[in-house]
């Protein structure tokens, strides 16, 4: 029963995905695509922090570069699918950049090395007008067209975001089960015992920051097409700090942790507006509460009900048992 | 005599005015079980991460298999075949005893890249199976390593150091903090392992019974520097020694 309910609970997500903006506006359709887009660049952070152990205060920079590159080629002609290759392997590369500081600070000092670049990209993005457009920024970026489906309907383009999603969901699933994963996760239990065991830490620390900001670069990539307007104040530090949240929220180090975590803090402040002026107090004062009871975040909250529905697990494995002595 | 497995020049280390080892030397010969035995500050374990990389020595040279080591990386020496544990425990408490198993032998296993594409286990779920039954611990397999005991993550953590077939392991205090009844488990696995794959050991230790009778040869460390060297019944006689031991 149990190894049937994590394929029944994919199926029924991605069937609520599919069927949640139909009959919906351009408005609720846009909130669902930003969900999507930020649950992209929270599963980029949740590599990188939750799997790997490294604190980065910078996933928005990379969704910054990725989205200003695909702006930057789409205007010059480039169709979107073209554009997107240079801006993966920009942030790829630029998150191998990043990765360095980790090989010698960690903890704060690595949060704040990374506040600062996305600090630097920021002012980057504001001060350089002849390429960014500056504080202005860019606008008229063209939607992708495939001929036979165009995503200039608010609705299409949120099916080729679920599209997207499903497989950059997909590769990342493949990376965390694949010895790379169990080497993250070594990472970020024991460093010195994973060197110890043949481990390059150096090499996975590097890979974690790279993928990670790819994804960062992927979501960035989605937001030029949605808005089809992007200007610096959009990547600012505050979004890390947003993005930040989600994988706390969620469930830092588990694979579905970024869906629900970008889930509260996209979603979550939407479906509170009827209480029109206090949604941000009610919205910050659940938050709260939620990380005070489930600091595991809501993957914390189906460990409980998984424990009352199945059983409880067995915390310590030798209060039944001692060691076999044969 | 056989060529050594890891031969130790000179070896020196200094912390400011403190001389922590002092121009130590010896060889280990290949399926030997050499106890490093010596009161506490004599260098013992100074002299261990010195060997292992993590505290360049000052002086000297540390070769394996006739391989120049000393100051090496730690990853790259246990691809050279060495593997370690530590004094402290070090599993990765997170995740399963089976996991901690494999992580511990998938980097022997393909480059990088192969690693990325290939099965999700590396290919090692049933050797690491036949590890965990080595050890007896198959009813534990897919607990999570931080929730079993203090001497069952001992196990584990003596057969990570085994799972990629080292030619040369180094165990830091193995019978620290472990119970007599699993300590009897943990040395008789051990003489298992050493007889049937004749991989050699270095054992850094403070229990007197478990190291003179898990030990062929012992070498007995004060102040920084080898005082004595021979087998067990040699080192039990030795009044050099027992001085050390009792501040005479």
């Amino acid at each position: 029963m149990r190894s049937l309910l994590r394929p029944f609970l994919i199926a029924l997500l991605l069937l609520a995905a599919i069927v949640a903006p139909i009959g919906q506006g351009n408005y609720i359709t846009y909130v669902l695509t930003s969900w999507l887009i930020f649950s992209i660049a929270s599963m980029g952070l949740n590599l990188t922090l939750g799997y790997a152990g490294q604190i980065s205060l910078a996933q928005a920079s990379f969704m910054a570069i990725g989205a200003y590159t695909t702006a930057l080629l789409t205007l010059a002609g480039w169709h979107w699918m073209a554009a997107l290759v240079p801006a993966l392997l920009l942030c790829f590369v630029i998150g191998l950049v990043l990765g360095y500081p980790a090989l010698r600070v960690k903890g704060h000092f690595l949060a704040f090395v990374t506040l600062a670049f996305n600090t630097l990209v920021f002012l980057v993005l504001r001060n350089e007008d002849w390429l960014t457009g500056g504080n202005y920024g860019l606008v008229g970026m063209p939607r992708p067209d495939f001929g036979f489906f165009s995503t200039m309907k608010q609705h299409n383009f949120y099916y080729f975001t679920l599209a997207i999603t499903i497989v950059a969901a997909a590769i990342m699933w493949w990376i965390v089960r694949s010895p790379w994963g169990r080497a993250f996760k070594a990472l970020r239990e024991n460093p010195i015992r994973a060197e110890s065991l043949g481990v390059d830490t150096r090499r996975i620390t590097l890979l974690a920051f790279a993928i990670g900001s790819a994804y960062g670069g992927l979501a960035g990539a989605l937001v030029t097409p949605l808005v089809q307007f992007i200007e610096p104040g959009s990547f600012a530090v505050a979004h890390s700090f947003r993005i930040l949240l989600m994988v706390v929220v969620g469930g830092a180090g588990f694979f579905f942790g970024p869906f629900l975590g970008a889930g509260v803090v996209i979603l979550l402040p939407e479906m509170l507006r009827f209480t029109e002026g206090y949604y941000l107090i009610i919205y910050a004062a659940l938050v709260i509460l939620m990380l005070v009871f489930t600091p595991k975040g809501l993957i914390g909250v189906w460990d409980l009900l998984r424990n009352r529905l199945f059983g409880k697990a067995q915390i310590r494995a030798d209060v039944k048992q001692e060691p076999t002595l044969k | 005599m056989t060529a050594p497995i890891l031969s130790i020049r000179n070896i020196s280390k200094s912390f400011g005015g403190i001389h922590a080892v002092r121009d130590v030397s010896f060889d280990v010969h290949q399926g030997e079980i050499l106890g490093l035995i010596g009161p506490n500050g004599s260098g013992k374990s100074t002299l261990f991460n010195s060997i292992l990389g993590q505290l360049p020595p000052d002086n000297g040279t540390v070769e394996v298999k006739g391989t120049p080591v000393t100051g090496m990386r730690a990853s790259k020496l246990n691809r050279l075949g060495v593997g370690r544990t530590f004094q402290q425990l070090s599993v990765f408490p997170q995740m399963t005893v089976l996991e901690n198993i494999i992580v511990a032998g998938q980097e022997h296993k393909g480059t990088l890249t192969s690693r990325l594409f290939g099965p999700p286990d590396a290919g090692l779920t049933a050797a690491a199976d036949q590890m965990i039954e080595f050890f007896r611990l198959t009813h534990l397999r897919d607990t999570p390593a931080g929730s079993l005991s203090f001497g069952q993550q001992k196990l584990v953590d003596v057969a990570m150091a085994f799972m990629a077939g080292p030619d040369l392991v180094l165990l830091d205090e193995p019978a620290g903090g472990v119970n007599l009844t699993m300590l009897a488990h943990l040395k008789e696995r051990l003489i298992a392992y050493n007889a049937e794959h004749g991989t050699t050991f270095v054992v850094i230790e403070h229990n007197m019974e478990f190291v003179m009778s898990l030990c062929t040869r012992i070498v007995v460390l004060a102040e920084g520097a080898i005082i004595a060297e021979g087998t067990p019944a040699e080192i039990r006689a030795n009044q050099t020694v027992i001085d050390a031991y009792l501040g005479g």
